[in-house]
């Protein structure tokens, strides 16, 4: 087995080149099953981390996770980023938290099969990335998030706040703690 | 800088020592060498409100979105995003570089056809980016921004110039070791990669508390690139080599009767 590459903060300064245009907007402009899913990144103190980088992966609603090309798109004129474009799901989602911490995406709902987004947290100050998920549904029975103890599962769903909206926030310490997963294929040691 | 003197880089570097002596003595103790940063790491000041008391629950999950990702192609993607001294009508300042390497997963399979994104800070020291407050001069002919799909050998490549050192305020005089960050998607979201590749040789390593959150030696020592003359173009560019290894499980990964590893 390789050794792999160790991690690396993503540091302060990507702001220049990870975000992207219509880096939240995954659902194609005008679909009207869109839904937004919105929250705060909170630090050990509960002050809000302006500086958090999150991606969002979820598979289409159709059931499938295979993905497509297009979240990055390019102007074929002036060459330059125009983001996912409004036509094609892609399923990706990449969002800067602003000042008070706060992100935004706004998605097609996730399969009733995985009814999440799978959301992965960068940050200055965070040696090697987090992966946790926002539950837009109640985690079916095969699932085994499903088995997890109440106050831990609890962490992982999103609270629905009416038309279409729902609220995860993310806090990466302290008493309201997130549970960040380590997800594998198998049961065993890693 | 929070409230209160900084600290000194005596008091940050005993910290680092005792942080890599405890590793030491675990592995000598017979636990596996960590490949990854502990992600609270005191040295680095920024940890201490940003780490998890909890580890990541492990979730064994053959279903899990996060085996498969995101895909990128040539609508992402175009030939000129790899070279980062095109961008601008002018050439930027600085030591042009080439850097170049494969992509590979744990079993050393080529990760193909994958999005890799790189960033950096300007041959002066200093990042195209507002927050970024360091005197150091911007250069109006350099971003510092690329990205780049890895090919059939999972091979990627980049032209841009060498990033200088600067300044941070994690503790007192602070210096960053010239280095470019890195992104790297696989084939599946839970090999995701951020991290910093670093240039030989550097004599801020030892001082530097994000290089050295990683606290096994040899681990250390995959963050750095190799100069490699056979890929420096003559009267152009300089040439580095750096391998990649994404960690993880792939989509792929479990096969039929198979142990998970
Ligand atoms: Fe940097």
């Amino acid at each position: 087995m390789e050794p792999p590459t160790p991690s690396q903060t993503v540091g302060p300064f990507y702001g220049h080149a990870l975000p992207f245009p219509g880096g939240g907007e995954v659902a194609p402009a005008g679909h009207p099953d869109t839904v937004t899913v919105h929250g705060r990144v909170y630090d050990g103190a509960g002050e809000p981390v302006p500086d958090a980088l999150l991606e969002c992966w979820q598979a289409d609603p159709g059931g499938s996770p295979a993905g497509r090309p297009g979240s990055l798109r390019r102007d074929p004129a002036a060459g330059g980023l125009t983001g996912p474009g409004g036509a094609d799901f892609t399923g990706f989602a990449r969002v800067a938290t602003d000042a008070d911490g706060h992100w935004s995406v706004r998605t097609l709902p996730p399969p009733a099969a995985r009814p999440y987004l799978a959301v992965c947290v960068f940050a200055r100050g965070l040696t090697r990335h987090l992966y946790t998920r926002a539950y837009l549904g109640a985690p079916p029975a095969g699932d085994p998030v499903a088995r997890l103890p109440r106050e831990l599962r609890a962490t992982l769903l999103a609270h629905a706040e009416g038309d279409r909206t729902y609220r995860f926030d993310v806090h990466l310490q302290g008493g309201k703690e997130t549970v960040f997963l380590d997800i594998r294929a198998l049961p065993g040691p890693r | 800088m929070a409230a209160g003197s900084p600290l000194t880089q005596r008091q940050v570097s005993a910290e680092i020592a005792e942080a890599h002596r405890a590793t030491a003595a675990a592995v000598a103790a017979g636990a596996p060498a960590p490949h990854h940063p502990p992600r609270d790491f005191a040295p680095y000041r920024s940890t201490v409100l940003r780490h998890p008391h909890r580890p990541p629950l492990p979730l064994a999950d053959p279903d899990a979105a996060e085996l498969h990702g995101p895909v990128f192609g040539r609508t992402d993607v175009t030939e000129l995003d790899g070279d980062l001294t095109r961008q601008h009508p002018g050439e930027p300042l600085g030591e042009r570089i080439t850097v170049t390497g494969r992509v590979r997963d744990r079993r050393g399979r080529p990760v193909r056809g994958q999005l890799v994104e790189l960033w950096q800070a300007n041959a002066a020291g200093r990042y195209a980016h507002p927050c970024d407050r360091h005197p150091a001069p911007l250069d109006p002919n350099f971003t510092g921004a690329g990205r780049c799909l890895t090919d059939d050998d999972g091979a990627y490549r980049f032209t841009t110039v060498r990033p200088g050192a600067y300044p941070w305020r994690n503790h007192e005089n602070a210096w960053r070791p010239a280095h470019l960050h890195f992104s790297f998607f696989g084939s599946a979201f839970t090999q995701r990669l951020v991290t910093q590749m670093y240039f030989p040789g550097d004599p801020l390593f030892p001082h530097d508390p994000i290089l050295q959150s990683v606290t096994d030696p040899a681990a250390r020592a995959r963050l750095v690139a190799a100069y490699d003359p056979a890929l420096s173009v003559p009267e152009w560019s300089l040439g580095y080599r750096w391998d990649v290894v994404l960690d993880g499980p792939a989509a792929t990964w479990a096969e039929p009767g198979e142990a998970a590893r």
